[in-house]
């Protein structure tokens, strides 16, 4: 087997296959098939005018640099909604040295405790 | 003997030796000039990088080496240190080679406005030397040496900003875990040599008869090491250490923390594969079970990080839990010939090819964190935005980095989750659930980072920030090409580098076979 055929070999997962070659061909040509379709569109567009403007249901637009939501912020729905358990994880990390050591050794006694049961 | 037999030979020992003896020549180096200690401690590990590949190459076609410090007579009692490198050792070793040779690369304009460099790289070499014992070693109390040397050089890396309270506050707690664990190893080779009066992990396993002692001494390597190793809940050192580390000196430490989860695979499929008495399945089912809980646990806290690099140690131990879960799940079925060639095998290979991605991944992001903190000093991502504007190559660094770690096609984090997924899936489809679940939340944890900190509007206090130096670019670009190789050809990294490890984890027998050559055990 020449090395280019090693090199371009399928990948074998056991129950399936995967060729990145294949996939990267397919989504270059699923690329170039959209910027034809995208040359069809509208060619209206003003650079510099009223059509460039964020519309915010019609409240005045924020200087730039305060429009920028930050991380904190973001997935807000999603850490609200689990709170619950993002509290119980934050209360497991104290960031106290002792704590660390105690969950080792509760590790380490539930190891002893199925060690010693099997 | 031409000078690479002669290389191969004695390379055991060398890839050992040469940073070792590096770390002692720097300070001397460093009285020349700081150029001159740069590409020395550059040289020293370029040449190590070097004999570990020739070495893999070797050991990657069944070959496994075993180099005697002492007498070659195992009668003789004479005291004697064994190094063995199987294919999973050179595995391990590859890992440590490459992040410590891009590690000195970064540092190089990374570290420029430190003082106190010839300790900084003669630390980073000593880490290095320490953590290619730990996976060369065939001896356990040679290992407990190596993880001690490996451990004090990482919590003098960890503190090295010592004007910095909190990186100081990380090295402390750093030695205080390191120093438990350390006592535990120790005191579980008391046991065995007690019993056995050998070290030597070959003689042991061949002697082992899994008395009482021995299941102590089991339980504390297992915990001892699983702890260096950040799995969960032994896990919460982890972030302390890596956020407050230097970046270059995070990237060794991702492979110092594999080199002890190293520790806890050669303890069990080695140390104890014969005379454990548990069920294989008990036992998978037990890792797969802290594969699950370890990746959700670090891919949720990722998610509420607010500090970049704290984030991505959080991802770094969700992305322990995969390796977990796919080698946990080869367990499950080890006894059965049939599911582990269907299922086991490519799990398995699953798992460890996660151990070199992760490392590579993780690594890169860390990378990319520094490259922030050099740029901008900052590295709450409540205060960062706008930097793609200005640091065009580190974003698309990131990118890459997002992409591999979340296993998005064509990174290298795609090919081994999806031997993960594919295999847990016919054992249990819930479990390939959770590991999708937990990928696509990785997903969302990075995307939050690349809308934080690199798109958005410009923030006028970063407007004057400028593209980090060509040594930093350089060397996220060398871990950038690793991964878009490793991910474009799956199939011949498997083949050469994943499948002779995952051999080695399973057929402990030749291992044993090496040094004991009346082994009749292993399979």
């Amino acid at each position: 087997m020449s090395m280019l055929e090693t090199l371009l070999e399928t990948f074998q997962t056991g129950s399936g296959f995967w060729n990145p070659i294949v996939w990267i061909i397919v989504a270059v040509l699923a690329f170039l098939i959209t910027y034809i379709l995208r040359g069809f569109g509208n060619k209206k567009y003003k650079k510099g005018t009223e059509q460039v403007k964020s519309f915010l249901s019609g409240n005045p637009e924020y200087e730039k640099e305060k429009m920028h939501v930050k991380s904190s912020n973001l997935f807000w729905g999603f850490t609200e909604s689990l709170k619950w358990i993002f509290d119980i994880l934050h209360k497991m990390h104290t960031g106290n040295i002792s704590d660390y050591i105690l969950w080792f050794v509760i590790v380490m006694a539930v190891l002893f405790l199925l060690v010693g049961l099997m | 003997m031409n000078i690479i037999d002669f290389l191969l030979m004695h390379s055991p020992a060398l890839i050992v030796a040469i940073p070792l003896l590096g770390a002692f020549l720097t300070p001397l180096i460093s009285r020349i000039n700081n150029k001159a200690r740069n590409i020395f401690v550059i040289l020293i590990l370029g040449l190590t990088t070097s004999i570990v590949l020739l070495l893999a190459n070797d050991v990657f076609t069944g070959n496994i080496h075993t180099y005697v410090f002492g007498s070659k007579d195992l009668a003789l009692p004479i005291i004697r240190i064994l190094f063995e490198v199987d294919a999973l050792s050179a595995f391990m070793s590859i890992i440590g080679a490459i992040l410590a040779l891009v590690a000195v690369i970064y540092s190089w304009a990374f570290m420029q406005e430190n003082t106190g460099l010839d300790k900084f790289y003669t630390l980073i070499l000593l880490m290095t030397a320490g953590m290619f014992g730990m996976v060369l070693t065939g001896d356990m109390f040679n290992l407990f040496v190596f993880l001690e040397i490996t451990s004090i050089a990482s919590c003098a890396l960890i503190a090295f900003w010592t004007n910095k309270g909190k990186s100081v506050e990380a090295g402390f707690k750093y030695i205080v875990i390191s120093t438990i664990s350390a006592l535990f190893i120790l005191f579980a080779i008391a046991l065995l040599y007690g019993q056995y009066n050998a070290l030597n992990i070959a003689t042991l396993a061949n002697a082992i008869q899994f008395s009482f002692l021995d299941k102590i001494a089991l339980v504390l390597l297992i915990v001892a090491f699983a702890m260096k190793a950040g799995i969960v809940p032994m896990h919460m050192w982890l972030p302390d250490a890596y956020s407050k580390a230097p970046a270059s000196v995070t990237i060794v430490l991702v492979c110092a923390t594999q080199a002890s989860l190293y520790g806890v695979f050669r303890v069990c499929f080695t140390l104890y594969g014969n005379t454990i008495n548990l069920s294989p399945a008990s036992i998978g089912w037990i890792i797969v079970l802290l594969g699950i809980i370890t990746m959700l646990l670090g891919v949720a806290m990722a998610l509420i990080q607010s500090d970049f690099k704290r984030l991505i140690a959080f991802s770094a131990v969700a992305e322990i839990g995969f390796m977990f879960l796919g080698i946990g799940a080869g367990l499950t079925v080890l006894e059965n010939a049939e599911m582990m060639a269907a299922i086991g095998l490519p799990a398995m290979s699953g798992g460890v090819f996660h151990i070199i991605n992760d490392a590579l991944d993780i690594g890169l992001l860390f990378l990319v964190a520094g490259a922030i903190y050099y740029a901008t000093r900052e590295t709450s991502l409540d205060k960062l935005g706008g930097l793609a504007r200005n640091m065009k190559y580190t974003t698309v660094f990131f990118i890459i980095g997002l992409f591999a770690v979340s296993g998005i096609p064509p990174m290298n984090g795609f090919a081994s989750k999806l031997l993960i997924y594919e295999s847990t899936f016919q054992l249990n489809p819930i479990l390939s659930i959770v590991a999708i679940l937990s990928s696509i939340m990785l997903l969302a944890v990075f995307v939050k980072v690349l809308h934080s900190a690199f798109l958005g509007p410009s923030i006028p206090k970063f407007k004057e920030v400028k593209e980090v130096p060509k040594s930093m670019l350089i060397a996220m670009g060398i871990i950038a090409s690793i991964i878009i190789l490793f991910g474009l050809f799956p199939e011949l990294i498997i083949n050469h580098i994943v499948e002779p490890a995952v051999n080695a984890l399973v057929s402990y027998g030749d291992y044993i076979r090496e040094v004991i050559p009346t082994f009749t055990g292993g399979i």
